[in-house]
């Protein structure tokens, strides 16, 4: 495997008050490789969200430290920022909130087009808006003068990737993209997603509780709970023979249409719930490789 | 065969509009048997809701129920209901879990007070009675008793959700209608709640008609489901059959737009 564009090496982040922290993330680290997607997924308030913004910036790390191309971020320069923000762009899950309702099609592509790269003349921008739509299949003629409220929530999400690409990033971030968009209309833009992956080689964080899309579109998954990465590596390895029990409860707790509700067949980590959280909840220091390409922090059984 | 607890016959519902109305809901017809859970399943705006509001009869102007349709629960005539029929009829016989059913609760009451504002409009009952009965209740949704001094912002969203499906049950009604009732929760919190309805409707013995987005989900707990697509009511049958052999176009085409958890994966450009 190539090189990690993007790291995290050790992140800790946590908030609320001394005596009752809340862990956001507990030693995270992992690595975006070109031309792959990363698979986060776990519940809400497990912490997904928080290494979205750890990366983006947002917030900066208690402990540990990002890599860009294989150097520390706290140390980069104000340059060295401006390139690291038009490398990492992000997707996020409310195309509704995610565009200003006041503004064109257009302005929302135009705006980072003028701001990383000043040097093009208005008929190159409008050429390259028009580059930007198509890639992300919708008519320019048709979308540019239009605004979000005129769109339909899968079209919006599509000028979001678009706006993401206008920058010419090589990592993004996709926290939750498809949560809010009907069965029918997900599967388009997980193909978008894939085809930005293959086409352009770019480096994907794709955030979600779904795990049936983190299938279809990862290579690698991670499981999150507390804030904690309790089960990682190759998507199908820990979705076919998953090792930790959070993995196999948050499984077994997937709706799964070729499993009924009678069938009891996972109903041994459902029954133990309180447990299994209890004891992910726990720091986890050890690591251990179960198969090839595919670890485990242990917890007692 | 036992008469259905839910039978809506020709069921048409238009949202008025100034230019032109809505057509919502078409000619729509289906049954419920007494314990039977059925799933209603479709994406956003197919009229799904419509029929769940229109059932307990609380749609508002300007949906319009149209001539000539029926919705008969326990043999009754719904639409035919006075104010006081239908203010006996509503959590006696049908009661509503709302999409966001946890922020349904009123924040300025104590979940006992929320109870017994339940159990009083409906039944001759003393305080003590009533703290009793939520006693109960609240057990059978496995939260502690001690939560019925609580306010609803002292419990987590599936504390909220639970309690409302605790008063939702506190009249024994016949059916029980979960308009998205989970989706604000997570993965985890979810099978909990459904896992513990399914187990309440065997016991207790009343149907549900559930509605969703999630057809996976609804696949895994219905006994039988229906399709809608743009108002129409386009397929109808047992939960097995809708994912095994989908007759409809459109049910094949939702199941081609879902990547699956396990096995050979969906194919790339099903429908983009």
């Amino acid at each position: 495997m190539s090189d990690a564009i993007l790291a995290l090496d050790n992140v800790s982040k946590t908030f609320g008050r001394a005596d009752k922290p809340v862990y956001a993330a507990r030693s995270v680290s992992f690595g975006l490789h070109p031309g792959r997607t990363l698979a986060l997924v776990g519940e809400s308030g497990s912490g997904k969200t928080t290494a979205a913004r750890l990366i983006m910036r947002e917030y900066t790390p208690d402990e540990g430290q990002l890599l860009f191309r294989g150097k520390p971020l706290g140390k980069a320069s104000a340059k060295a920022l401006k390139a690291y923000r038009a490398s990492v762009q992000m997707v996020f899950q409310d195309p509704f909130a995610a565009l200003n309702p006041t503004h064109t099609i257009r302005y929302h592509l135009e705006r980072p087009l003028r701001l990383h790269q000043p040097k093009l003349n208005s008929k190159e921008r409008t050429a390259a808006i028009e580059e930007l739509l198509t890639r992300v299949k919708l008519d320019p003629a048709l979308l540019m003068p239009k605004y979000p409220h005129e769109l339909s929530g899968g079209q919006r999400q599509r000028i979001s990737i678009a706006r993401a690409l206008a920058v010419n990033p090589q990592v993004i971030v996709a926290d939750e993209p498809t949560s809010m968009l009907d069965v029918s209309v997900r599967l388009g833009i997980l193909n978008l997603l894939n085809d930005m992956k293959a086409q352009l080689g770019l480096a994907l964080l794709y955030i979600t509780h779904d795990i049936a899309t983190a299938r279809y579109v990862a290579e690698d998954i991670m499981v999150m709970y507390a804030g904690q990465i309790v089960e990682w590596g190759d998507t199908e390895s820990v979705l076919t023979n998953p090792q930790h029990p959070y993995t196999r409860l948050l499984l077994s707790a997937v709706p799964d249409p070729d499993r009924r509700f009678s069938d009891t067949r996972f109903s041994e980590e459902l029954n133990r719930i309180e447990f299994i959280r209890r004891q992910s909840a726990l720091p986890r220091p050890e690591t251990r490789e179960v198969a090839n390409n595919h670890f485990i922090r242990p917890m007692p059984e | 065969m036992t008469d259905p607890v839910l039978s809506i016959r020709n069921l048409n519902i238009d949202y008025i509009g100034a230019e032109k109305d809505f057509h919502a809901v078409k000619d729509v017809s289906f049954d419920i048997a007494p314990g039977e859970f059925f799933g209603l399943a479709g994406e956003s705006g197919c009229g799904k809701s419509t029929i769940a509001f229109a059932v307990s009869r609380l749609h508002r102007p300007p949906a319009l129920i149209r001539k000539g349709s029926q919705i008969l629960v326990g043999g009754r005539d719904v639409l035919a209901l006075d104010d006081n029929e239908l203010r006996r009829f509503r959590w006696r016989e049908v009661a509503m879990v709302f999409q966001s059913a946890m922020n349904s609760l009123n924040p300025v009451l104590t979940i006992e007070a929320q109870f017994y504002d339940v159990l009083k409009a409906h039944t001759r009952i003393s305080r003590a009675e009533a703290r009793t009965r939520a006693a109960e209740l609240l057990k059978l949704v496995d939260i502690s008793p001690d939560r019925l001094s609580s306010y609803p912002h002292q419990c987590s969203g599936g504390m909220r959700q639970r309690i409302v499906i605790a008063i939702c049950l506190a009249l024994n009604p016949k059916l029980l209608i979960m308009d998205e009732p989970t989706t604000a929760l997570d993965v985890v919190v979810q099978r909990e709640i459904l896992q513990r309805i399914d187990v309440f409707r065997k016991e207790l013995g009343f149907s549900v008609l559930f509605i969703t987005h999630d057809l996976g989900l609804m696949v895994q707990v219905s006994d039988r489901i229906g399709i809608m697509l743009e108002g129409e009511l386009v397929e109808v049958n047992d939960a097995q059959t809708i994912y095994r052999t989908p007759q409809h176009a459109y049910t094949k085409r939702l199941w081609a737009s879902m990547p699956k958890l396990h096995g050979e994966q969906i194919r790339e450009g099903a429908k983009s």
